[in-house]
């Protein structure tokens, strides 16, 4: 099942895969683990010979953002190591924690001992929709499908810090019968927010709500993020309220489409 | 005065409040959109994101030396006859606008929409002192007569309905008013005619304080700034520091700036430069016209890494694209400033003994920034606001606590998963046995929302002789 790697589609024949380092991230590694897995999929099947990052845990987020720098530093130290230990682009299924990765973690270890291995490390970051729309010409060609509406939810450090919006678009583009409806709020807050979601919960799920009830409006069958936070609160949202729609990481969309 | 919510009670509880509240939640997100929208439309064919940057350059460039552009301003006011005043703080502001009442024998008092006198609480002060107040806005004239206080730095009563001010007008009309809006607005505005006529002092804020000219800039949609500043005996504005400006040209930049981010206008209906009292042979205007400067926790800020929220022009549009804020509105912030710029500006100026809540009431999603005319970082300041707190050792011990524990667990991969594998199989039976309500945090998380149970065989454990 993990075996497959670089090689099915030659439209890279010739190339060698070219290396890339798989960072799964705490969310996706505990929480949504097949989902990393659909990720590693879509990246062999685009010719990149995918290594997943197991020693590492966590990019530490929710320390930083909380105002624990010591301890986001303490955590994000064992992903920069591990992560140092690998080669090529570093792919991250993970919006915000691509952005906390290339972003913050420069100045979150200015000064440190390793301030200059997390500059490295976070200069080879990408996320990974972006990195599949370099390969949109492979994605054509595998004749994807999923019949269905769907909806796309911009995670909010994604689409502001890495101001990453048209690229998972352009990669739904290439989902035949997938009709993508553009969404009033798609650019607002999911509500999640790391601890913000647990320190003040009645308002994160209200904010919950209204990106729901304009998806529900909108008549998606579907709402795709490409940020397991986003996906944890808007899916948890939606499963207690017991209805539609299915909340999913764009790389199960693309599995589920026949990526794989 | 009423008690302090901010010491009274938590965001949490406010919001709650005001969560409560299905017409909040319709109408502060229409009402906002509706200015967004405006902002995006009316400025398509113009180069908004290079004026931003204008704006923003203008402000630090101000910024930087402070007290010159105020040694500027002030000699130029003064030479246009205004007299000027300090203000070190709240008190000593009241202090001045009390004593200038006083001493022109004033009884009746106009005001225009200020959130600088909002800032101090004027009003109860002036009203303690005998005078007979008016607020002049429509919106902060219903505000005040419902003992209410404004909940948006442009729109004080976004979170009213028409019933309620149908309700509140009917009462001083004493009589049942239509349920029409251009009705109602015809009776309020009947009303503060009179109070217009009436007045001997109107007081104002100031939108900006141009240098070198000496004048102060209001900018309204209602006229009623015009009447208050021009019939009355005398003007009083009220300035915070930072809202000097040094040139007319800079005030070119500010001026599309602050109308289209706050109401969406490429220009407001009303602009007025104030430069002087009433000059000799002129028809109208006030015999004498008062600049009080308020400092308030402005200087403090200079020089710090918070300088920059001294740019601020409170327009209002960091609130109307915040998700927070759309959801509770602005008195979940407990002060005069919700929104972003509230949960920013009231620890600076309350401290965080009062305000130092605020911060965490933030998803940190960074529209604000993204909207805000002169690019104040805001999403970086509640960062570290956030981190202060920390380090200042004000967090409270549980999370302390957990932020320990995650670390220790976090920090080494062995440990990391050993204790999710036992949390793991601790979180699935919980969530079987339907006690999640009772795991901390994650009971929190289960309020209205499903548990994510930790997959069985998480990522680091597929395939891991495949590496
Ligand atoms: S912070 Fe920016 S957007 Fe918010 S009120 Fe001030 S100037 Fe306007």
């Amino acid at each position: 099942m993990i075996g497959i790697r670089g090689g099915a589609d030659t439209t890279r024949g010739g190339h060698l895969p070219d290396t890339v380092a798989l960072f799964p991230t705490c969310l996706g590694d505990l929480v949504m683990p097949d989902t990393v897995e659909h990720a590693q999929h879509a990246l062999g099947v685009c010719g990149l010979d995918v290594r997943p990052v197991r020693g590492g845990t966590c990019c530490g987020q929710p320390a930083f953002n909380a105002g624990f720098h010591p301890h986001a530093r303490r955590v994000a130290r064992v992903s920069v190591r591990a992560l140092a230990q690998t080669t090529g682009p570093i792919v991250v299924p993970a919006g915000s924690c691509a952005a906390m990765m290339s972003r913050h973690w420069v100045g979150l270890f200015a000064g440190d001992r390793d301030a200059e291995l997390a500059r490295q490390v976070a200069g080879r970051v990408v996320e990974f929709s972006a990195v599949l729309a370099t390969h949109l010409d492979v994605l054509e060609r595998r004749h994807l499908s999923w019949p269905g509406t769907a909806g796309y939810h911009d995670s909010c450090h994604m689409l502001r810090e890495l101001r990453l919006s048209g690229e998972p678009r352009a990669v739904l583009g290439c989902v035949r019968d997938l009709e993508l409806v553009p969404l009033a709020s798609a650019d607002r807050c999911c509500g999640f927010g790391g601890t913000f979601s647990v320190r003040y919960p009645e308002v994160s799920v209200a904010m919950a709500d209204s990106k729901l009830d304009d998806a529900r409006s909108r008549g998606v069958d579907v709402l795709i993020s490409a940020d397991p936070g986003c996906l944890m609160q808007l899916g948890g949202r939606a499963e207690r309220t017991g209805d539609t729609p299915r909340v999913i990481h764009i790389a199960t969309l693309l599995h589920e489409a026949g990526l794989r | 005065m009423s008690e302090d919510p901010l010491t009274s009670s938590t965001f949490a509880e406010r919001a709650r409040v005001q969560l409560a509240k299905p017409f909040l939640r319709e109408a502060v997100p229409r009402a906002t959109d509706i200015a967004v929208r405006d902002l995006r439309e009316r400025f398509a064919g113009h180069d908004y994101d290079g004026l931003r940057e204008l704006g923003r350059e203008i402000r630090a460039r101000t910024m930087a030396d402070l007290e010159d552009a105020l040694a500027t301003l002030t000699d130029a006011l003064v030479a246009n006859g205004i007299h000027v005043h300090h203000a070190a703080d709240a008190a000593a502001a009241r202090e001045h606008i009390r004593r200038i009442c006083r001493e022109s024998d004033a009884t009746r008092v106009v005001k225009v929409k200020s959130m600088a006198t909002e800032e101090i609480a004027l009003n109860p002060a002036l009203v303690a002192d005998g005078l007979e107040v008016t607020e002049t806005d429509l919106g902060e004239y219903v505000v005040q007569l419902d003992g209410d206080r404004p909940s948006h730095i442009i729109a004080p009563i976004i979170h009213k309905t028409r019933a309620e001010v149908r309700e509140t007008l009917s009462r001083v009309a004493g009589r049942e008013l239509p349920d029409d809006a251009s009705e109602l607005t015809d009776f309020a505005r009947e009303r503060l005619r009179d109070a217009f006529m009436d007045a001997d002092v109107g007081i104002s804020g100031a939108n900006f304080g141009v240098a070198e000219t000496g004048t102060i800039v209001l900018v309204t949609n209602e006229g009623n700034g015009r009447m208050c500043t021009s019939m009355p005996r005398i003007h009083i504005a009220l300035m915070g520091i930072e809202r000097v400006i040094p040139t007319l040209e800079d005030l070119s930049v500010m001026l599309p700036l602050i109308t289209g981010a706050g109401t969406g206008q490429l220009i407001t209906s009303y602009v007025s430069m104030l430069s002087g009292p009433r000059g000799e042979g002129e028809p109208d205007g006030p015999e004498a016209m008062h600049v009080v400067l308020l400092d308030n926790g402005r200087r403090a800020l200079l020089g710090t890494e918070y300088q920059e929220v001294l740019h601020c022009i409170r327009c209002g549009a960091c609130q109307n694209v915040c998700p927070v804020y759309r959801q509770v509105g602005g008195h979940a912030y407990g002060w005069v400033y919700g929104g972003p710029i509230g949960a920013v500006l009231t620890p600076l100026f309350l401290g965080t003994e009062a305000g130092g809540e605020l911060p965490q009431a933030s998803s940190l999603c960074g529209a604000c920034d993204d909207i805000c005319p002169v690019k104040i970082p805001l999403h970086d300041l509640l960062l570290q606001l956030r981190r202060t707190r920390v380090d200042d050792g004000a967090a409270p011990w549980r999370e302390r606590l957990a932020a320990e524990l995650w670390a220790w667990a976090w920090s080494s991969p062995r440990r990391y998963r050993v204790v999710t594998r036992i949390g793991g199989g601790v979180v699935r039976v919980m969530a079987a046995a339907g006690l999640m309500s009772s795991l901390g945090p994650l009971g929190r998380w289960a309020r209205g929302r499903t548990i994510p149970t930790p997959a069985r065989r998480p990522f680091h454990s597929r395939g891991e002789r495949d590496v």
